[in-house]
């Protein structure tokens, strides 16, 4: 039962300043946005989050869009480090599904019309 | 560490599941334990995690979200939840069963994750604290996880050097 973060814990997991379900916010998206084409891509975002492993994050983004491993690792670090990446982008309809699957695997993610 | 893993892929495409009754007896229990939260309790704080808000900015598309997928969402975790109770006196377990056993494992974390309010530095309760055998079940369930990971991973497919990034 002794659990295995014992030994490197801190590098383990992938932190967050923010509290749970406080709002990201994007200072460069304008705000309301509506003025944007509808057709617009849209990009999903992954948070970086004190709970979710790092070796997770990485087999999730691999496994969700066949990523490759220095590819999702890459975008792991991202998180990790500056607090969140672009993990897909394309119409809203995809983006929103990409979410979703994000969500399902418990995933911090949201989507944002690209800047 | 090899000979210790606790979750090891067999020839014929199967896991092998080497766990202490302690162990199963919590895999049982904590899915369960969750469900029933789950099922009782769908506002409790401790579930916000397991249903994001995708658009944080924008109230009335975030509502639409979760009125589309929230049922989905919910069915999700809790499918997971369910085979991992099911399924945690198994010495074997098929690909499927891993991958739900990985999404129960994530959901419990994120439950406790929350009720304990982790952050990133790590820090734990001194001995003796009410809250020590909780986050060494956290802990735990970490551990778990990450071997659950390595086995996954394992099978995703192979990338060739030359493969675009």
């Amino acid at each position: 039962m002794s659990p295995r973060q014992a030994q490197a814990a801190p590098v383990e997991t992938a932190p967050v300043e923010a509290p749970v379900e406080a709002a990201p916010t994007r200072e460069d998206l304008p705000e309301g946005g509506e003025e944007i084409s509808p057709d617009q891509p849209w990009i999903v975002i992954v948070w970086n989050d004190p709970v979710n492993l790092m070796s997770y994050v990485t087999y999730v983004l691999q496994k969700l869009f066949g990523y490759n491993r220095t590819k999702a690792t890459k975008l792991m670090l991202d998180v990790h480090n500056k607090g969140r990446a672009a993990v897909s982008s394309g119409p809203r309809e995809r983006a929103e599904m990409d979410v979703l699957r994000l969500h399902e695997h418990g995933l911090w993610a949201t989507l944002e019309r690209s800047a | 560490m090899i000979g210790m893993r606790r979750i090891r892929a067999k020839r014929n495409g199967q896991f092998q599941i080497r766990l202490e009754p302690p162990e199963r007896e919590l895999l049982r229990g904590l899915p369960t334990q969750a469900g029933v939260l789950m099922d009782t309790e769908r506002d409790d704080p401790s579930l916000l995690r397991l249903f994001p808000n995708a658009y944080p900015d924008d109230k009335s598309a975030n509502a639409d979200y979760k009125n589309l997928v929230g049922e989905e969402l919910f069915r999700h975790h809790r499918q997971a939840l369910d085979i991992l109770a099911e399924t945690a006196d198994l010495t074997e377990i098929d690909e499927p069963q891993l991958h739900q056993w990985l999404g129960a494992l994530e959901v419990l974390r994120l439950v406790l994750g929350t009720q304990l309010d982790v952050d990133e530095s790590d820090r734990r309760p001194p001995a003796g604290d009410p809250q020590s055998p909780r986050y060494a079940v956290y802990h735990y369930l970490g551990g778990l996880q990450s071997e659950v990971i390595d086995a996954l991973a394992a099978t995703l497919p192979a990338q060739s050097a030359r493969s675009s990034d």
